[in-house]
């Protein structure tokens, strides 16, 4: 059979006619992915977040489960970016409650020094929030060192760093930025040195290996005894109190009495020493955090906490889910950007003025980092998830199709635009019938680049409870588990290959074989 | 019917043709000649409205090419240029049935039409299948006169249409040309570089040097009163005459 190219057939029919099987194919898909996604319906669920790191997954799930044994319907939002994005998560409805420190929310969220509960509550109020529940523990920043470098320098205190500039400071990212964090601390104890910053759970790594000597802790880090560092003494006291406590919408005790009720009396229950140990249980012995959380509730510790192997990871229960999710991150953005950009290319090519602005403004959305684009986007669209994780990857889309749309198009051989115009194809059938299909190739290489970097960036949607491989990245990151970042990471580059492929083969069918190499 | 007044474009201020006024003569040949740069190509340009004339008009019969009614009167025009035009991703077939496909002739009518023209130029069925990556330059010729034919346009106008051909195959197509022309009495405009060509085809020859008309007429009359030293020069250059080739 004798298959003719997709603009072949918009030249004879002179309408939109595209091949139905691609259509039927791609729609189903989508389907699949939402229902995946989506679910089943529930009435009123209690969200429960948490933060990128292993004991913020901890309390989260231990919040969870303490209002999932009161009966209430309960989704725990594991893992999400960092305090912006929890805070504007909360604001915004996406989530309930979870697990924050009274030091962070003063300092980060409402900027002020006082971290006593009734100032930090006369601040959140306004915003319709509320903190509760001093679950025990003080999780303090501190600087660390190996404990032979303190010996070997003689260093006990944060001042003692100050004499010794030459020394390597490892930092997390949200520690380098972050009110209560390195600006205030550098200033107050006058350190000379500039910090790199990495990923908390990764710093751990780095110090053992030799390539940082300083790196900031958590208090109740696991790892600390395990690594032997020297935490070194606040002398200056310029951290403040970080309490464990809950912060939450003021509408939830009121919206599930009894499950609020449970999770108020875990007040006071959990002691520095415990969190710890189970800080421990997860990064140190791989237990899992329903299986940590499910012990320290007692009762019902039915989750086998032992480490499970890489293929388990992989091939875990919730791998459809998973890919179900990632399959819609990418191709309904991608879908949705593909519509917007073409029409911009068609536009930019045609008009050089509105060709630079356009060009710039794609070009602009291009370098917001990730993790901004998704702080601006939850205030913006008033919820978390998969709507803000599909509006960053549109936008993301959008550059590589519309330079390319304008590229095709404007490096159509001027004799070919001029034989058209000498024919006298209006400008509309000149676009349908002859720019267009000439500039296939190239547009659709627009496409398969977008379609190619949104598996990999939609890994970013786990940070804001969008799910998708991402949700392996990010919990095997928080817990330095290799295994489980592989398990995120493999399927990922997999799916990456397999749309290559697909647009490849896709490619057949678009691009006319005038136009393609050989015969 | 086909006719240029007073008609002059620049370039940045650089005037590419002086203000020029000819009636092309109807179903006959004209040809276009001078050396690169002289304004010829432009011409043609002009009269197809692929440029906007700074001063005079191009008109066809009573009618002034505007930019508004430039792709209706396109319609009464074929236009073929030095590498055929056509468009790499449809056939040849395709190509020739572009127009008639956009303006809705019925599936028999054109058809027949391309039967009938591809008998003319000698081109066979299973060329008409072929892309034009897939054809040879003389073949995409015929198939780009065939597309320039297909809506049986009163104009014909062609910018070095044998230009790139090899020797022996621009001579088989000079001839057919010729015949082709003759047999459906167009009127049409040939820009060349060659002497030779411009007075085998055409019964009028424009002359053009550095964007201005130098002369018309015959080659005879060319040769017989030159109208500046240049003309007999650039006809002498290309040995175009038996007589001066001799001297």
């Amino acid at each position: 059979m004798h298959t003719r190219s997709l603009p072949a057939r918009l030249c004879r029919d002179s309408r939109l006619e595209v091949p139905g099987a691609c259509i039927g194919m791609a729609v189903a898909v989508l389907v699949w992915a939402a229902v995946c996604v989506a679910g089943p319906a529930r009435a009123d669920e209690l969200k429960v977040g948490s933060k990128r790191f292993t004991e913020s997954y901890i309390l989260g799930e231990i919040v969870a489960q303490t209002a999932a044994r009161e009966g209430a319907a309960v989704v725990h939002r594991r893992g999400m970016g960092n305090t912006a994005i929890l805070f504007e998560a909360l604001k915004a409805g996406g989530i309930d409650v979870y697990p924050d420190y009274t030091g962070t929310i003063a300092r980060q969220m409402l900027r002020t020094d006082a971290t006593d509960l009734e100032t930090l509550n006369k601040g959140l109020s306004e915003f319709g929030l509320g903190v509760a529940t001093k679950l025990g523990f003080n999780n303090t920043y501190a600087l660390a060192l190996p404990e032979e470098t303190a010996q070997r320098l003689g260093i006990t205190t944060v001042s003692g760093l100050s004499g010794h500039p030459d020394l390597r400071f490892g930092l997390g990212h949200e520690f380098m930025e972050r009110n209560d964090g390195w600006p205030g601390l550098r200033q107050l104890y006058g350190l000379p040195h500039t910090p790199s910053g990495l990923d908390h759970g990764l710093a751990y790594e780095a110090i053992a290996a030799g390539q940082i000597d300083v790196m900031d802790i958590y208090a109740t880090d696991a790892k600390i005894s395990r690594y032997a560092l020297r935490v070194l003494e606040d002398d200056l006291r310029y951290f403040p109190e970080y309490d464990a406590v809950l912060v939450y919408r003021l509408d939830v005790p009121q919206r599930f009495p009894r499950a609020w009720q449970a999770i108020t009396g875990l007040r006071s229950r959990i002691d520095a020493k415990t969190m710890v140990a189970m800080n421990a249980r997860a990064e140190l012995d791989g237990v899992d955090f329903t299986g940590i959380a499910a012990g320290f509730l007692g009762g019902a510790a039915t989750v086998n906490g032992r480490a499970s192997t890489f293929l388990d990871k992989l091939a875990g229960p919730d791998f459809w889910r998973l890919t179900g999710q990632h399959l819609l991150l990418v191709f309904a953005s991608l879908a949705a950007a593909v519509v917007v950009a073409i029409p911009l290319g068609v536009w930019a090519a045609r008009s050089e003025a509105a060709g630079q602005v356009i060009l710039s403004i794609v070009g602009l959305i291009q370098t917001i980092p990730a993790l901004a684009m998704l702080v601006f986007l939850i205030p913006l669209l008033g919820r978390i998830g998969m709507v803000p994780a599909l509006v960053a990857l549109f936008l993301y889309s959008l550059l590589p199709v519309v330079r390319n749309t304008h590229s095709g198009l404007a490096d159509i051989d001027p004799s070919l635009r001029e034989s058209a115009l000498a024919l006298g194809l209006p400008a509309t059938a000149r676009l349908w019938r002859i720019e267009l299909p000439l500039a296939a190739r190239s547009i659709l290489s627009g496409i398969k680049t977008s379609a190619v970097i949104n598996v990999g960036t939609a890994t970013i949607a786990a940070f804001i409870g969008a799910g998708g491989y991402g949700e392996r990245l990010v919990t095997g990151l928080a817990l330095n588990d290799h295994a489980l970042l592989l398990a995120g990471a493999i399927p990922a580059a997999a799916l990456a290959l397999l749309v290559q492929w697909s647009f490849d083969l896709a490619e057949r069918g678009v691009v006319a074989d005038g136009l393609r190499q050989g015969q | 019917m086909l006719a240029v007044e007073n008609i002059s474009k620049s370039f940045d201020d650089e005037a590419v043709l002086q203000p020029v006024s000819h009636v092309f003569r109807e179903g006959e040949t004209t040809a276009v000649v001078g050396p690169s740069g002289c304004g010829k190509t432009t011409l043609l340009r002009l009269l197809l409205g692929l440029l906007q004339t700074d001063t005079g008009a191009v008109k066809f019969g009573s009618e002034k090419l505007t930019r508004e009614n430039a792709a209706r009167l396109r319609l009464r025009v074929g236009y073929i240029i030095q590498q055929g035009g056509l468009f790499p991703h449809l056939t040849a077939r395709e190509n020739v049935s572009l127009m008639a496909d956009y303006l809705g002739q019925s599936r028999e009518v054109v058809s027949a039409r391309i039967d009938e023209l591809a008998a003319l130029v000698h081109i066979s069925a299973d060329m008409l299948s072929r892309f034009p990556k897939n054809l040879s330059g003389g073949q995409r010729q015929r198939i780009a006169l065939m597309r320039a034919l297909m809506l049986d346009p009163p104009v014909l106008l062609m910018d070095e249409p044998l230009g790139a051909l090899d020797p022996m195959i621009r001579f088989d197509l000079q001839h057919e040309l010729k015949a082709i022309f003759a047999r459906l009495n167009k009127t049409v405009v040939l820009v060349t570089h060659d002497m030779h060509e411009a007075a085998y085809f055409a019964s009028e020859i424009l002359l053009m040097r550095g964007g201005s008309l130098v002369q018309r007429g015959s080659l005879d009359a060319l040769l017989d009163s030159p109208a500046e030293a240049f003309v007999t020069d650039f006809i002498r250059a290309q040995r175009a005459d038996p007589r001066l080739a001799q001297q």
